[in-house]
C-alpha cells in the first residue's frame, strides 16, 4: 500500500520570532542583571530559533521581590471576582492567539502541530477558563470558610508540554491569590515568553507572574530563595527528590509531579482495535515524552502475539517527520541529551536480552529523531521495564490472571498512571481499585481535563493538579 | 486481703503485628512519673524493631484498606468503647505520667474517647467529602476518590501522652492506613496500654504498631525506610525535623510537619490530619452505546 502524502505544512509566518528574549519581571521584559544567554533550538532542524536570557541569582531575587510586592499590594488584596476577570481574559487571549502558540510550540519543542494545535494550546486556555471561575468561589472548595493564598509560588516546569504545564501551574496559583515566578525548561522557553506578552495584553498587574528563563541553576536559585513560600515542580524523580531534600526544615510548601512507568493492561476480552489505538496513543503521543505514558504494555498471554502483530502493523502507518506538517504523527525528540538517553536505554534493552523491533520509517537528515520501537520478551527486571525512558519505546510484558497483572503493574516505585482494557465492567472497577496510580484510564488513555485531578502515588510525587483538588496546592490549608 | 500485699507490676512492651514483644535488642529505659518517681521500665526499640513493625504494618494495610468503610468506622468506634470501659486505668496512667490531677486527667481521657468517636464517624464520609465526580469536556465518566496512602510513620506528641496519641493515630487509620507509631519518649505508658486496648478491639493486628524508646534513634530509621509511604512528624523536636525530612525525600514520602505552635489537643479537630494521608485517584471511562 502506498502511504505517501503530499506535504501539508502549517505556515510559520504567524510566529514573529525575535532574535533575543529577555526575562519577564514586574510586568516588563528586561535584560538579565547577571547577564548570560543561551540559544533555543528547533529540534527538528537544529536551527537556532532565538537567544534567551539566563537568569542569575540576582535576577531571580528581583523576580521574587516583584512577586512578593504584587502579592501583598495588588493581587492578594484584590477581590476574587476581579482576579477571575483577569484570568478569563487570559483564557480568551490564549484562544485568540492559539494558532501562533501552536506553531511556536511545535517549533521549539518538536511536537507535531496536530498535537500542539488540538491538545496543548486549547487545553491551556481551558485550564485558565476553569480556574478563573474558582477565584471568587474559594470558600466553597472545601478547604475551610476563608481559605488564604500561600504567597509567592516558585513554579518549575518541564519541556514536554511547555505552555500546558505553565497553564497547569499558573491558573490555580493565581486563582487562589498567589503570585508566581515561573521557570520554563531550558530547551523550550518560547511559549512561556509569549504567555508573558499575553499577561501584558490582559493588563495583569505587574509582578503577578514573572518568567525567569534559564537552566538548572536558575531553578535551584528559585528553590533556595527565602522569599518563595511554595515550590511546585514537574520533572524527573531525581530532581524532585533533590528539591524535597533541599526544602527540608524550611517550612516551604511543596508539590511534586515526577516520573512514571505506567502500565497499560490489555485483557483478552478487550475491544482490540480500540486498545491498539489506546496503546499507540499511550506511548507514542508526544514522542513518548509524557510522564504518564503507558510505557509498559501488560498483555494477557493468550492474545499477546496478536496484539504485538497488530501494533507493528499500526506503527508502520505512523508518519514521522516535520512537526509542522499537519499529517505528522511523530515529531522530533526534544534535545540531543534526551535522544542519547533513549538510545542508551534501548541499547540496554537489547543487551539484557529483550527483542527489539523498530518501525522501518526514514528519519530526516537533520534534527533529533527516534523511530517508534517495541520491545518484546521483556522481563520485569530489565532496565527498560523499570526505568522511565521518556521516549517512543514500548516494553511488552505478559500476564495470565488479573492478580498477576495487578502485581506486575504495581511492581514499580512509581505510581502515576495506569490503563485497563476489557469489556467487563466489574473487572475494570476491581482493577481500578487495586492499581496504585493517581490516574486510571479504562478503555481510554492519556485524557486530560482541567476538572480532572492529576498526580501521582509513591515516587511519582504528591499533590494534585486540576479540579477542585488542584486548589489545595495553592491554599494555606 | 491485707493492705501490705505485694503488687504485681506490669511489664511494658512493644506492640508489633498484634503481638507484644520485648525489644529484640533486650534494652529498656526507665520511665519516671511527672514527680520523678519510678514508674516502669519501658522497652527501648531498636532499628530492627522498626523494620519488623514496618513489615507488620505493610502486611496489615492491604486487608484493612479493603475492609468496608462502614466496618472500619465500627472498629474505630469499638476502640472508643474499650477505652471508655477502662477509663479509670487510663485516668491513673495519665495522672501519673503527665502530672495533672485526677479531674484534669479524667477530662483528657474523656476527650480521647470522644476523639475516637468523631473519627469513627468519618470512615464512611471522607470519600464523599474529599471525592468528586468531574465534569470533563468529553464523553467520559470521570471520578476522583481518596485512598489510603499506605504505611504511615507517626511520631506521637511528646506532652499529651494519650489524647495527643489518639488524635494523631485515629485520623491515619480511619481511612485505611496502617501505622508505625513512636510513643512519647518520656510518657510512653498510656500509649502501651492503649495498644493493649487496640489488641482487644477488633482492629486487625499490625494496623497500629507502637514503639517506645528514643526518637533520635528510631526516627531516622523510620524516615529513611523505603516501605514507609508517609510521615507524621508531630512529636519530633525542632532540632530533628530537618534530618527526618531530608531522609523522607529518598522515597518521596508525604510529610506532615510538626505544628508551628504547641497544640491544645482538647480543641475540636478538622479533617486536615485525615486528608494528609490519603491519595486522590482519578478514574476515566468512556460513555457510549
Amino acid at each position: 500500500m502506498n502511504w505517501e502524502y503530499a506535504p501539508a505544512p502549517e505556515s510559520r509566518a504567524i510566529v514573529d520570532l525575535q532574535p533575543s528574549y529577555g526575562l519577564f519581571i514586574d510586568g516588563e521584559f528586561v535584560d538579565p542583571g547577571d547577564g548570560s544567554a543561551f540559544k533555543t533550538v528547533n529540534p527538528a532542524t537544529e536551527e537556532v530559533l532565538a537567544e534567551v536570557a539566563a537568569a542569575g541569582p540576582a535576577d531571580v531575587d528581583r523576580a521574587v521581590e516583584a512577586a512578593r510586592r504584587a502579592q501583598h499590594e495588588t493581587w492578594g488584596p484584590m477581590s476574587g471576582a476581579e482576579r477571575a476577570k483577569y484570568l478569563f481574559r487570559v483564557a480568551r487571549i490564549l484562544q485568540e492567539r492559539s494558532r501562533e502558540l501552536a506553531v511556536l510550540e511545535s517549533l521549539d519543542n518538536g511536537k507535531p502541530i496536530r498535537e500542539s494545535r488540538d491538545i496543548d494550546v486549547p487545553l491551556s486556555a481551558a485550564y485558565f477558563f476553569y480556574y478563573a471561575g474558582w477565584a471568587d468561589k474559594l470558600e466553597y472548595a472545601g478547604f475551610g470558610p476563608s481559605p488564604q493564598p500561600i504567597g509567592v509560588a516558585g513554579q518549575i516546569i518541564p519541556w514536554n508540554f511547555p505552555l500546558l504545564m505553565a497553564a497547569w501551574k499558573l491558573a490555580p496559583a493565581l486563582a487562589a491569590g498567589n503570585t508566581s515566578v515561573l521557570k520554563p525548561a531550558e530547551t523550550t522557553p518560547l511559549t512561556a515568553l509569549v504567555l508573558a506578552e499575553i499577561f501584558q495584553e490582559a493588563g495583569l498587574p505587574p509582578g503577578v507572574v514573572n518568567v525567569v528563563t534559564g537552566a538548572g541553576a536558575t531553578g535551584a536559585a528559585l528553590v533556595a530563595h527565602p522569599g518563595v513560600a511554595k515550590i511546585a515542580f514537574t520533572g524527573s524523580t531525581d530532581v524532585g527528590k533533590g528539591i524535597q531534600r533541599e526544602l527540608a526544615g524550611t517550612g516551604k510548601r511543596l508539590t511534586l509531579e515526577l516520573g512514571g512507568k505506567g502500565a497499560n493492561i490489555v485483557f483478552e476480552d478487550a475491544p482490540l482495535d480500540q486498545a491498539i489505538e489506546g496503546i499507540v496513543n499511550g506511548i507514542y503521543f508526544n514522542q513518548g515524552h509524557v510522564c504518564c505514558a503507558g510505557s509498559r504494555l501488560l498483555v494477557q498471554e493468550s492474545i499477546a502475539e496478536l496484539v504485538v502483530e497488530k501494533l507493528k502493523a499500526r506503527l508502520q502507518t505512523l508518519r514521522l517527520g516535520d512537526p509542522l506538517d499537519k499529517n505528522t504523527d511523530i515529531g522530533a525528540i526534544n534535545s540531543p541529551v534526551q535522544l542519547e538517553k533513549i538510545t542508551e536505554l534501548a541499547a540496554a534493552g537489547v543487551a539484557e536480552g529483550a527483542e527489539r523491533w523498530t518501525s522501518p520509517c526514514a528519519l530526516p537528515e537533520h534534527g533529533f529523531w527516534f523511530p517508534p520501537t517495541i520491545f518484546t520478551d521483556v522481563s520485569p527486571s530489565h532496565r527498560i521495564a523499570r526505568e522511565e525512558i521518556f521516549g517512543p519505546v514500548l516494553s511488552v510484558l505478559t500476564f495470565r490472571t488479573p492478580e498477576e497483572a495487578v502485581m506486575k503493574a504495581n511492581n514499580t516505585p512509581y505510581g502515576l498512571s495506569a490503563g485497563i482494557w476489557t469489556e467487563k465492567g466489574s473487572r475494570i472497577l476491581w482493577m481500578a481499585q487495586q492499581l496504585r496510580a493517581g490516574v486510571v484510564w479504562a478503555n481510554t488513555f492519556n485524557r486530560f481535563d482541567p476538572t480532572s485531578p492529576f498526580g501521582g502515588y509513591r515516587e511519582s510525587g504528591f499533590g494534585r493538579e486540576g479540579g477542585r483538588h488542584g486548589l489545595e496546592a495553592y491554599l494555606d490549608v | 486481703m491485707s493492705d501490705d500485699r505485694i503488687g504485681v507490676r506490669k511489664t511494658y512492651k512493644l506492640a508489633i503485628g498484634g503481638a507484644f514483644p520485648r525489644s529484640e535488642s533486650g534494652r529498656t529505659y526507665v520511665v519516671r512519673a511527672a514527680d520523678g518517681g519510678f514508674l516502669a521500665n519501658a522497652a527501648r526499640a531498636s532499628r530492627k524493631d522498626v523494620r519488623d513493625a514496618v513489615v507488620a504494618a505493610r502486611k496489615a494495610q492491604v486487608g484493612w484498606a479493603a475492609a468496608t468503610a462502614y466496618n472500619r468506622g465500627q472498629v474505630v468506634y469499638r476502640i472508643a468503647e474499650m477505652l471508655e470501659d477502662r477509663r479509670a486505668q487510663f485516668v491513673e496512667a495519665v495522672e501519673a505520667g503527665e502530672g495533672v490531677d485526677a479531674r484534669a486527667a479524667g477530662a483528657l481521657v474523656d476527650a480521647a474517647v470522644d476523639r475516637l468517636v468523631w473519627y469513627a464517624g468519618w470512615a464512611d464520609k471522607v470519600a464523599q467529602v474529599a471525592g468528586s465526580s468531574n465534569p470533563v469536556a468529553g464523553p467520559y465518566f470521570n471520578f476522583s476518590l481518596p485512598e489510603p496512602t499506605g504505611v504511615v510513620g507517626i511520631a506521637a506528641p511528646q506532652e499529651s501522652s494519650l489524647l495527643g496519641l489518639v488524635s494523631v493515630v485515629a485520623p491515619a487509620i480511619v481511612t485505611g492506613n496502617a501505622t508505625v507509631v513512636v510513643a512519647s519518649e518520656l510518657r510512653p505508658l498510656p500509649g502501651v496500654t492503649l495498644a493493649e486496648v487496640l489488641a482487644t478491639s477488633d482492629l486487625p493486628g499490625g494496623v497500629v504498631n507502637l514503639l517506645t524508646g528514643s526518637l533520635v534513634e528510631v526516627g531516622p530509621v523510620l524516615a529513611a525506610h523505603r516501605d514507609v509511604d508517609a510521615l507524621d512528624l508531630c512529636g519530633v523536636p525542632a532540632e530533628l525535623v530537618t534530618e527526618l525530612e531530608q531522609l523522607a525525600a529518598g522515597s518521596v514520602k508525604r510529610v506532615l510537619r510538626p505544628p508551628a505552635a504547641a497544640l491544645d489537643w482538647r480543641e475540636r479537630p478538622t479533617p486536615h490530619r485525615m486528608l494528609a494521608f490519603v491519595e486522590t485517584k482519578t478514574v476515566w471511562h468512556p460513555v457510549g452505546v
